[in-house]
């Protein structure tokens, strides 16, 4: 899939390490996630993906025991810089998460959130932006005419594109996924798939699941963890129908994991 | 154990049982009676001064024992003013140590400051008193009253509030020892009600590239203001109610002024200085409908209170 398309690199990690307490939680990770395309990261709990993606927009610095170390540079700069400013780290990079976190207000005030962050919009061209971004998020047609009514009161698929739609309304450059799918039936999943699909046209999209058929479905890019390190990584079908290493193919005929 | 003795036995469990039954219900029965006969009395009791002052006793400031001239204004108005200032004060500094409790401190200092603020509710009402008349109220006089009269005192539309003379009791002293009690109550109603907001809530706000103020004033703060809201209520119904401190440092003088810092009176203040030395029917009575005002403002704040905290369990029930 992803082989026929001229690959940028995006975001370069260098030698990453990543520690909680003691505990060394990513150990000397070095990987290239290429522009506009869907990498994918799998492995069994507790392999360090979920930790890797909140490394890119580093959200384990709410947390004063977690530190990494190493390079992870966007666009050639390091974002794990202490000079790095994380307000705009995070308008550059979004994030979604395992469960649909609608905030307790309107549908439209949940995606004019962040964007009120970071621009002062008019009120008209904030009412586009907000329709742009559900319609980006196919949950324009649903929402169109509850506008004004609660994010919570959305059923979980839907809110969880709410989410989406409120991280991208930021216009950022980065969405990572942090397993989108795992509440959610296999309708809503099937919806969320989709629009992962059609948002790559504008986005680099990392995903972290826990269901290979979806990384397979989904991604162009896919690399393996283990226990912090990082096994494999590559071209999706490759990585999938012919693994290089034994412990990739063990992971994923489901013989391990 | 042959049939007819099992029979026997088993008539004596569900003697006992129902005896048991019985038993629980009455206790829980008398706390209703005894509710019920309070109001009850206190009505009765009442019943002198309501038919001599009519609807007369809620608006008129006079408080006059040797001519038999009684009105409820000044207390009712005391009361509600130094809760209203204590709530005031109370309110942003709670929701300011509840933050910080709660999304600042480090680790470490998170125990023992909440432990700190427990032990703060628990000291005895008559310290806050002796505290404040002792200690609080003069240097209040000396260093804070004077400042207030000069630079407030001239102002247009609140200037009256600070007019007077600094004598370091007063209403304004009251409404502030109050606050410093109950502070204690509000600021760890919310930092309970902060601490179960999901974790992914919040991240989802700092995700978005929100400052801990944005995310805690507009994703946590409305997340859990019902809970919020019943914090304040039990503060307020505390503040509202409460009688040894308030007496120290409220003057005590049945006077209605505009100023906050001359002395006024509450009702509990008023009640608990005046029964002693009350003579005839009519003034007892007078206290006695004093009483039962307070009670009724207090129940009506505390079933808010409770209304309040019952749709909020009512709704994280419904979404988790």
């Amino acid at each position: 899939m992803g082989a026929e398309k001229t690959v940028t690199p995006k975001l370069v990690v260098r030698d990453l390490n990543f520690y909680y307490g003691a505990e060394r939680a990513l150990k000397d990770i070095n990987l290239t996630i290429p522009e506009k395309m869907v990498t994918a990261f799998i492995g069994p709990s507790g392999c360090g993906k979920s930790t890797m993606l909140r490394t890119f927009n580093r959200m384990y610095q709410l947390y004063p025991k977690q530190k990494a170390t190493g390079e992870v540079l966007l666009d050639g700069e390091n974002i794990l810089d202490k000079k790095q400013d994380l307000n705009t780290l995070r308008a550059k990079i979004g994030m979604v998460f395992q469960k649909p976190t609608p905030f307790p207000m309107s549908i439209y005030d949940n995606i004019a959130f962040g964007a009120k962050l970071y621009e002062n919009l008019s009120r008209h061209d904030m009412d586009e932006r907000v329709e742009w971004a559900l319609r980006k998020a196919a949950l324009w047609t649903e929402a169109k005419d509850k506008l004004k009514q609660s994010g919570t009161g959305l059923s979980g698929g839907q809110q969880q594109r709410l989410c989406i739609a409120r991280a991208i309304a930021v216009k950022p450059q980065i969405l990572l996924l942090d397993e989108p799918t795992s509440a959610l039936d296999p309708i809503s999943t099937a919806h969320i798939e989709k629009l992962i699909d059609e948002l790559k046209a504008e986005f680099t999209i990392i995903i972290v699941t826990h269901n290979m058929q979806q990384a397979a479905r989904v991604s162009d890019y896919t690399a393996y963890m283990y226990l912090g390190d990082l096994i494999e990584f590559g071209d999706t079908s490759t990585v999938f129908t012919n693994p290089k290493r034994k412990e990739t193919e063990d992971y994923i005929t489901g013989r391990f994991g | 154990m042959p049939t007819f003795l099992r029979e026997v036995h088993m008539k004596r469990h569900n003697l006992l049982d129902i005896l048991f039954r019985n038993v629980t219900r009455l206790s829980a029965f008398a706390v209703l009676m005894l509710l019920v006969a309070i109001i009850v009395s206190l009505i009765i009791g009442s019943l002198p001064s309501i038919k001599t002052f009519g609807f007369r006793f809620l608006t008129s400031a006079e408080w006059n024992p040797v001519t038999d001239e009684f009105g409820a204004l000044v207390p009712i108005v005391g009361t509600l003013v130094t809760s209203a200032i204590a709530l005031l004060i109370a309110i942003p500094v709670s929701f300011g140590i509840a933050l910080f409790l709660t999304e600042l401190s480090p680790r470490w200092l998170r125990r023992p400051l909440g432990i700190a603020i427990e032990l703060l509710a628990g000291i005895p009402s008559i310290i806050y008193g002796m505290w404040g008349l002792f200690v609080f109220a003069p240097l209040f006089a000396d260093y804070v009253q004077p400042w207030l009269i000069e630079k407030l005192g001239p102002l247009p539309i609140f200037g009256p509030l600070f007019q007077g003379i600094p004598m370091g009791i007063g209403v304004l002293t009251a409404g502030i020892i109050l606050a410093i009690m109950v502070i204690p109550f509000i600021a760890s109603v919310m930092r309970d009600v902060f601490e179960v907001v999901p974790t992914l809530l919040k991240e989802s706000a700092y995700g978005l590239g929100a400052t801990t103020w944005e995310v805690m004033w507009h994703v946590v703060l409305p997340y859990t203001k019902i809970g919020v809201a019943g914090g304040i209520m039990l503060g307020l119904g505390r503040a509202l109610g409460e009688t040894m401190a308030v007496t120290f440092v409220i003057g005590n003088a049945h006077k209605l002024s505009a100023s906050l810092l001359m002395p006024g009176n509450s009702i509990s203040s008023a009640l608990a200085n005046e029964f002693n030395e009350a003579v005839g029917e009519l003034y007892t009575s007078a206290l006695v409908e004093l009483g039962l005002i307070l009670f009724l403002i207090t129940f009506i704040v505390l079933s808010l209170a409770r209304y309040m905290l019952y749709m909020l369990t009512k709704r994280e029930g419904s979404t988790t």
